[in-house]
C-alpha cells in the first residue's frame, strides 16, 4: 500500500482529510514547492544526498538498543528503542529540517522561517540554517518559550531571531499562525520549513518522505539485531512526523501493529489534553491549511488543548494519521501527564536513559502494554528525541528540592551581577 | 436584487464605491451598530461583517485581536448571523460575510448558503478556501442566488486568473499586495496593472482592499477599480477616535 499513491483528482488527498487550504496568494509558492519536491522525489541522487548529509552531521543511522532491564522488570515482551534522541541537536526533527535545507537550496530561497512548540524543531532549523548560510526566523509561543528556555538559548546563540507569539494560546498553533503570516508577505525569498506532517500537501507527504528514514533503518536493524519484525511499534504523535517516520518502515508488514500515543494531559473528560484520536473530543474541520480532526468546538473555533510535552500541545493530527486510523491501520492512545512523569522515571533508573517529555508518551503506552505480552514478543519504541531540554519542567514535576536551590542561588547571582 | 446589479445600479451617480468591514462583536454588537450607522450615513455601499475566528491566519495584528477579544467575550455563529439580519434589514448597504472556511465548514456547507441568504447576506468572502475546494459550495450559492467572492492576487499567474475569472460572480476582490490585512499599501501604477491584469479575465466589478486607508488612496482607484476596500483603517480610527473619529475618517474618505 502506498499512501501517497494519488487517486485522480486527489493528490494530497488521504480518504477524506488533507488538501491545501490556504489564501490564494500562496498558490503559485504551493505550487512551485509541490514541483520542487516532486523532482526531489523522483531524483535518487537527492535521497543520497540527504542519507550521506545526515550520516556525517547528524550521526545516521541511529541505533537500536534492547531494554534488557525494562523488559526483565516488566516482565512481558522485550522492549527495543530506536534511539533518534541521539541525532545531532536530539530529536528525529532534524532530518526533516536538514532535507527541507536540501530543498531550499534548489528553490534559491535565502530565508527560512519556522514555527517550534518544544523548541526542538526551532533549534534544528537555527542549526541547519547556520550550517547552509540561510537567515532564520523561528516564531514560538509566549508559553512555550517560557517553559523552554533551553532551546530558545541555543537557537538565538545559532543566530536565529526567535520571535514569542503573543496571539490565541500562546502555543504551537499561534506559531503555525505566525508563519502563514509571515510566508504570505515574504515567499519570493522565503521557504517556510514546517515541522511536522500537517499543514497543507505537499507538507504532510514531504515531512513523512523525510521522517521515512527512521522506519527504513529500524526495520533492517530489528531484522538484523533482533532477528526478527517487532510485533508492535509505538510513536508519540504531535503532529505525527515521528510516527510517520518509524511506522512507514512497517507499514506493509500485516503483522506489525502501529500504535500512536497521543498527550493525554489531565485524561479524558478533562478538556485539557491534545488528544485528536485517542479520546472522542475531536472532529473534522479545516484550519492551518488542512482538513483533519482538531480538538475544535461545534462552531469550529479551536478548543484549548494541554500536555506537559509542549511538542505534543497541538489542536490537530496530520491528515494521514486521521485516514489510517479510520481505517483500523494505527490504533491511538493516550498518556496522561501524570503516566508521563511515572515513565520517564522508570525509564531513567532502569535504563538510564532520558527520553524527551514527548517521546516519553510512546514509552507509557508500551510500558503498559508489555506485560500483557508474551516473553518471545518484540515491541519497538522511537525515542524521538532526548529529555535534557526538558530539566526545566522534569525537575518541577519531581519537585527536586536541590535543583530549585541551585536555580535559587542561580537568579540570586544575576540578580547581584545586575546590580 | 443581485450584488452585481446592485454595484451597477450604485454606480451610476459614483464613480467608485466604498465597502467597509466590522468584526461582529469587537469591540461589541453595541458598537458594531454604532460604526455601521457612521457607515450608512457617509453612503457605504457594501459591508464585510466579518465572523470571528480563532485562528484567523491571513489577518494582521488588528483584525487578529479583534476576533480574539470577540470570541473571548462569547460571541458565537447564530448571534452573528442574527446581526446580519438586522443589519441588513435596516441599512441601505449591502452585506457580505467574511470569515474562514471552518466556519461554513461545521455547519455544512447547505446551512451555511442558507443561513447566509436567510439574513440578507449577498454573499461571502472565505480567504483561506480555494476554488479547487468550492465547486459545491458555488453550485449551492448559485441555487440561492448569492455570490462567493473570489480573490485574485499580484502572485496570481495569468493562466490561474483565466480559471478564477471562469468562476468569479458578484465582484472580484483584488489584494492589493502581499502580507496579511492591515498594514499599509503603496497604492500606485503596481495595483492598477494589477486590476487592469485581472480585468482581462472577468467582467464582474473589482474590488481593492488591503491597506487603503485615505482619500489619496481612493483617488489613485477611481476611474479604474469599481469599489475601494476600507478594513483596518477604520477599525483603527474607531479604537483611537471614536464615533467622531469614524465620521470624520469616512467624511473624509468619501468627499
Ligand atoms: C522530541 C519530540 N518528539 C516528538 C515531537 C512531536 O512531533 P511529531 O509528532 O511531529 O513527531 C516533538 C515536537 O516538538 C519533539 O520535540
Amino acid at each position: 500500500m502506498d499512501i501517497f499513491d494519488f487517486s485522480e483528482g486527489r493528490e494530497g488527498y488521504y480518504g477524506e482529510y488533507g488538501g491545501v487550504f490556504l489564501p490564494e496568494i500562496l498558490h503559485a509558492t504551493i505550487e512551485e514547492l509541490l514541483e520542487c519536491f516532486r523532482e526531489c522525489k523522483a531524483d535518487p541522487k537527492f535521497w543520497q544526498e540527504y542519507v550521506s548529509l545526515l550520516q556525517n552531521y547528524s550521526g545516521r543511522p541511529t541505533p537500536i538498543t534492547h531494554l534488557e532491564n525494562l523488559s526483565r522488570k516488566l516482565g512481558g515482551a522485550q522492549i527495543y528503542v530506536k534511539r533518534d534522541d541521539l541525532n545531532h541537536t536530539g530529536s528525529h526533527k532534524i532530518n526533516n529540517v536538514m532535507g527541507q535545507g536540501l530543498l531550499c537550496q534548489r528553490l534559491g530561497k535565502s530565508k527560512v522561517i519556522a514555527e517550534t512548540g518544544a523548541g526542538q524543531h526551532g533549534f534544528a532549523t537555527a542549526t541547519m540554517a547556520a550550517k547552509f548560510g540561510f537567515e532564520c526566523k523561528i516564531y514560538m509561543g509566549a508559553v512555550d518559550v517560557a517553559r523552554q528556555r533551553p532551546n530558545v538559548f541555543w537557537m538565538e546563540n545559532l543566530g536565529a531571531e526567535v520571535i514569542a507569539v503573543e496571539d490565541g494560546q500562546k502555543t504551537l498553533k499561534d506559531a503555525v499562525n505566525e508563519c502563514m503570516r509571515d510566508w504570505v508577505t515574504n515567499m519570493a525569498d522565503t521557504h517556510y520549513i514546517l515541522g511536522t506532517a500537517c499543514g497543507p500537501h505537499p507538507f504532510p507527504e514531504m515531512v513523512s518522505w523525510f521522517q521515512s528514514i527512521i522506519g527504513l533503518e529500524a526495520r533492517e536493524q530489528m531484522l538484523k539485531q533482533a532477528g526478527r519484525l517487532p510485533d508492535r511499534v509505538y510513536a508519540c504523535v504531535g503532529g505525527g512526523s515521528n510516527a510517520m517516520g518509524i511506522f512507514q518502515g512497517f507499514m506493509n508488514d500485516d503483522n506489525v501493529e502501529l500504535i500512536g500515543s497521543e498527550g493525554g494531559g489531565h485524561g479524558v473528560g478533562s478538556y485539557m489534553h491534545s488528544s485528536r484520536l485517542a479520546y472522542d473530543d475531536a472532529s473534522v474541520g479545516v484550519a492551518q491549511g488542512y482538513k483533519t480532526y482538531f480538538l475544535q468546538n461545534d462552531e469550529g473555533n479551536m478548543n484549548e488543548t494541554h500536555s506537559v510535552a509542549a511538542g505534543l500541545d497541538y489542536i490537530g493530527v496530520n491528515p494521514i494519521f486521521a485516514h489510517l486510523h479510520d481505517q483500523g491501520k494505527v490504533r491511538f492512545e493516550a498518556a496522561t501527564d501524570i503516566e508521563v512523569k511515572e515513565a520517564l522515571k522508570l525509564t531513567m533508573r532502569t535504563e538510564g536513559l532520558i527520553p524527551a517529555l514527548e517521546s516519553t508518551h510512546a514509552f507509557v503506552t508500551a510500558i503498559k502494554e508489555a506485560p500483557t505480552m508474551g516473553k518471545d514478543q518484540i515491541i519497538l519504541i522511537n525515542q524521538s528525541g532526548r529529555g535534557d531540554k526538558d530539566i526545566f519542567t522534569i525537575a518541577d514535576a519531581l519537585d527536586d528540592a536541590k535543583w530549585k536551590s541551585f536555580i535559587g542561588g542561580k537568579a540570586d547571582q544575576y540578580r547581584g551581577e545586575n546590580n | 436584487m443581485g450584488l452585481q446589479s446592485f454595484i451597477a445600479e450604485r454606480k451610476q451617480s459614483k464613480d467608485i464605491l466604498v465597502m467597509a468591514h466590522v468584526v461582529c462583536g469587537y469591540p461589541s454588537f453595541e458598537e458594531n451598530l454604532q460604526e455601521l450607522e457612521i457607515m450608512a450615513e457617509a453612503g457605504v455601499d457594501l459591508v464585510e461583517l466579518q465572523f470571528p475566528f480563532s485562528e484567523p491566519s491571513a489577518d494582521g495584528p488588528l483584525f487578529v485581536r479583534a476576533n480574539e477579544q470577540s470570541l473571548k467575550s462569547g460571541t458565537t455563529v447564530d448571534q452573528c448571523f442574527e446581526f446580519m439580519k438586522l443589519v441588513s434589514a435596516r441599512f441601505p448597504f449591502k452585506v457580505l460575510m467574511m470569515g474562514y472556511y471552518n466556519t461554513a465548514f461545521k455547519m455544512g456547507e447547505a446551512a451555511f448558503v442558507k443561513r447566509v441568504k436567510d439574513a440578507g447576506g449577498v454573499g461571502y468572502i472565505l480567504p483561506d478556501l480555494p476554488i479547487e475546494e468550492s465547486p459545491e459550495l458555488h453550485r449551492l450559492s448559485e441555487e440561492a442566488g448569492i455570490e462567493p467572492i473570489i480573490l485574485m492576487t499580484p502572485t496570481t499567474s495569468d493562466k490561474r486568473l483565466a480559471k478564477l475569472g471562469a468562476v468569479s460572480r458578484g465582484l472580484v476582490y483584488v489584494v492589493a499586495r502581499k502580507g496579511v490585512t492591515g498594514s499599509k499599501t503603496k497604492m500606485g501604477d503596481d495595483v492598477l496593472a494589477l486590476v487592469e491584469r485581472c480585468r482581462q479575465h472577468t467582467d464582474v466589478p473589482m474590488g481593492v482592499g488591503f491597506g487603503i486607508s485615505s482619500k489619496a488612496d481612493i483617488d489613485v482607484l477611481r476611474g479604474h477599480a469599481d469599489i475601494a476596500i476600507v478594513g483596518t483603517a477604520a477599525l483603527k480610527i474607531w479604537e483611537e477616535g471614536g464615533a467622531s473619529g469614524l465620521r470624520n475618517f469616512f467624511a473624509e474618505l468619501m468627499a
